[in-house]
């Protein structure tokens, strides 16, 4: 689909050329360590919820960059998967299984489980026949959800509570739930950073740059790729965990196609390929709705242009952006 | 589930099928011709209903209003071609994604600033707005089948353009191969922008003739640019003709499915169950078409040569 020149710029743009600031995941983990410390003395509480929410989506957006900036596979069904995990949170609930430790692994397998199943037709199709076919997948799931007529269907379903982990009901306390999220976006970030730079992950990013030259050597393309897609999946699952759990409800619009798109845009809007940008996009996006919804009821007439003028004037996102402004002035 | 009844249905699913053609269209062709995802291609279509009933209000007449919302619909495009998507040629796809999608956030609400937020209605033409007798007691109202008509001589029209003209022959050449087409000396960023500008249009028309049968309101083009995005993979990325297949195809399975659903599924199970489950499945028959014939043919029905 996608010409050699083109394949190259991208390439250019993405990871592989750029080098990566080690003190960025450093200060972004610390500001978000130190964030209800602030929110407290401030007496700003509602930070805490604020920051809830961007972890929550960090965490799928970080899986999502795993596939788009090193696999190079446009999913657009990474909000079936947060779907999938809440949904697996609110139906435990509802049998009166409110525990993390039995909930957490159901929501990762059922999340996994479905990314194989899907993930082996998907794989099978290219550039964007891929993104519509995990597009396919996500609506069908998301159609799914609202004919469960026991569990709410269109309108969702409320959770009667938090989960507890074993029998502890720590979760209850907004910050200390806000940490168990922070643990949960750390470990997510890690285990990405471990994945790319093992011998997995160079072959993950060899695919992107051109796989039929990776099948030549030997490789079998498609079985990384799917493998890929299972584990973006499975944190996928992680985060509609942490979700259901945050909002204490669950719902059909978790995975309306229009939340896949938006975190496809974190991603882009942070800077492909760099993982640190999922999560400042994540930051960034959210942030930008609640700042502008405060100004005008229509804030996307704002938030709108300045996708586009991101687009065409900071490629490689905000982290591209401002490496660029580093090399101009020293 | 009478003669009649069905009969009815597939010429619901006709009508809904030659709207999806007429977005599919130009969608398919920009895609195509310039590799270029355009998810702001549905809110063009929202834009063409918006713009019909803005002209509709100062003068009243609808072929005026048709006439003026696709001049204007076709100035737009041009506009946005020339402001912002002649720069995203040559980038990435997530690139083209994330600049509509910022376009389409825009659109939706500047439509909600402009208009409000609640539906507006556009009179039908008074020719028009009768309806005729299919069968004893089965009323069918005229300007559905106008529609039909007119996305049947659109797709003829098109038919021709393409196969038997000289720029048709650039876009299908450039269908198969931009680059080529480049270098043996015809200006593609015309073609480009002729091409663009066309299949703007094209969705503004949809937009316009649908407007009389339903609301007018922001977001209306969000769903119509999923299941016209459907309809072209189905297709084939850049083949008019699989995208005229596909969006019948499309047309015929979401109406029938949803229409007769339930009853299928009544014959299996109780009626109860059936209720709930019937839409559902209804709504997801389309994907699992897409599924099916992705994993069958990866490159859709009638792929362009040369990709």
């Amino acid at each position: 689909m996608m010409t050699g020149a083109a394949a190259i710029a991208a390439g250019g743009a993405g990871s592989a050329r750029q080098p990566r600031n080690a003190a960025l995941p450093a200060v972004i983990f610390a500001i978000f360590a130190l964030m209800p410390a602030f929110a407290a003395l401030t007496a700003q509480h509602y930070l805490v919820d604020t920051g809830t929410r961007i972890i929550v989506y960090a965490v799928a957006a970080v899986a999502l960059d795993l596939l788009v900036g090193y696999g190079g596979l446009i999913s657009f069904g990474q909000a079936a998967f947060i779907g999938l995990g809440a949904y697996a949170v609110g139906i435990l609930s509802a049998a009166g299984i409110g525990d993390a430790l039995v909930s957490l692994p159901v929501a990762i397998a059922v999340s996994m489980a479905f990314a194989w199943i899907t993930g082996v037709v998907c794989i099978r199709t290219k550039g964007v026949y891929f993104i519509m076919i995990t597009l396919a997948f996500g609506q069908m799931v998301y159609f799914l959800a609202t004919s469960l007529a026991p569990y709410g269907g269109d309108n969702g379903l409320t959770i009667d509570a938090r989960n507890t982990i074993a029998g502890w009901p720590v979760l209850k306390n907004d910050t200390a739930f806000y940490y168990f999220a922070f643990l949960c976006l750390l470990a997510t970030y890690l285990l990405c950073r471990a994945l790319i730079a093992s011998r997995f992950g160079r072959v993950l990013r060899g695919t992107k740059e051109n796989a039929t030259r990776m099948a030549a050597i030997g490789f079998t393309v498609q079985r990384f790729q799917l493998i890929a897609y299972v584990i973006a999946g499975g944190i996928g699952g992680v985060s509609g965990f942490l979700l259901a759990n945050s909002t204490e409800f669950v719902a059909p619009a978790y995975m309306a196609w229009q939340q896949s798109g938006e975190l496809i845009v974190m991603v882009i809007l942070g800077g492909v390929g760099t993982l640190d940008g999922a999560i400042v996009g994540s930051a960034v996006y959210l942030l930008a709705e609640e700042w502008l919804s405060g100004l005008t009821e229509n804030w996307q007439v704002i938030f709108g242009p300045f996708l586009v003028l991101v687009v065409l004037f900071a490629r490689g996102g905000l982290i591209g952006f401002c490496a660029r402004l580093r090399l101009r002035h020293g | 589930m009478t003669a009649t009844l069905f009969f009815v249905q597939v010429l619901n699913g006709l009508q809904l099928g030659v709207l999806l053609f007429l977005i599919a269209a130009g969608l398919t062709l920009v895609f195509g011709v310039m590799d270029f995802i355009n998810l702001a291609h549905g809110v063009q279509y929202m834009l063409g209903a918006y713009l019909a009933v803005a002209f509709y209000g100062v003068v009243g007449n609808f072929l005026f209003a048709l006439i003026m919302a696709l001049l204007a619909s076709l100035a737009f495009g041009l506009l946005l071609e020339f402001l912002v998507f002649r720069h995203l040629y040559e980038r990435d796809h997530l690139d083209q994604v994330i600049a509509t999608f910022g376009i389409i956030l825009f659109l939706n609400h500047a439509v909600r600033m402009v208009w409000g937020a609640a539906p507006l209605t556009l009179p039908m033409p008074d020719a028009f707005t009768g309806s005729v007798l299919l069968a004893p007691g089965q009323l069918y109202p005229v300007w559905r089948l106008v529609i039909i008509a007119s996305g049947i001589a659109v797709a003829g029209g098109l038919y021709l353009l393409v196969t038997h003209t000289r720029i048709g022959m650039l876009v299908r050449a450039g269908a198969t191969n931009a680059r080529m087409v480049s270098a043996l000396g015809v200006n593609i960023k015309r073609l480009f922008m002729i091409v663009f500008g066309f299949g703007t249009m094209l969705a503004g028309f949809a937009g316009v003739m649908i407007a009389p049968i339903i609301s007018v309101e922001p977001g209306m083009g969000t769903n119509i640019l999923i299941l016209a995005f459907v309809v072209i993979v189905i297709g084939g990325i850049g083949s008019i003709r699989g995208a005229f297949v596909a969006a019948l195809l499309i047309g015929l399975v979401d109406t029938l499915g949803r229409s007769f659903s339930i009853d299928v599924l009544r014959l299996v199970m109780a009626p109860s169950p059936a209720r709930t489950v019937g839409p559902a499945i209804a709504s997801i028959l389309i994907y699992v078409l897409m599924a099916i014939v992705l994993f069958l043919r990866p490159a859709g029905l009638f792929p362009a040569r040369g990709r």
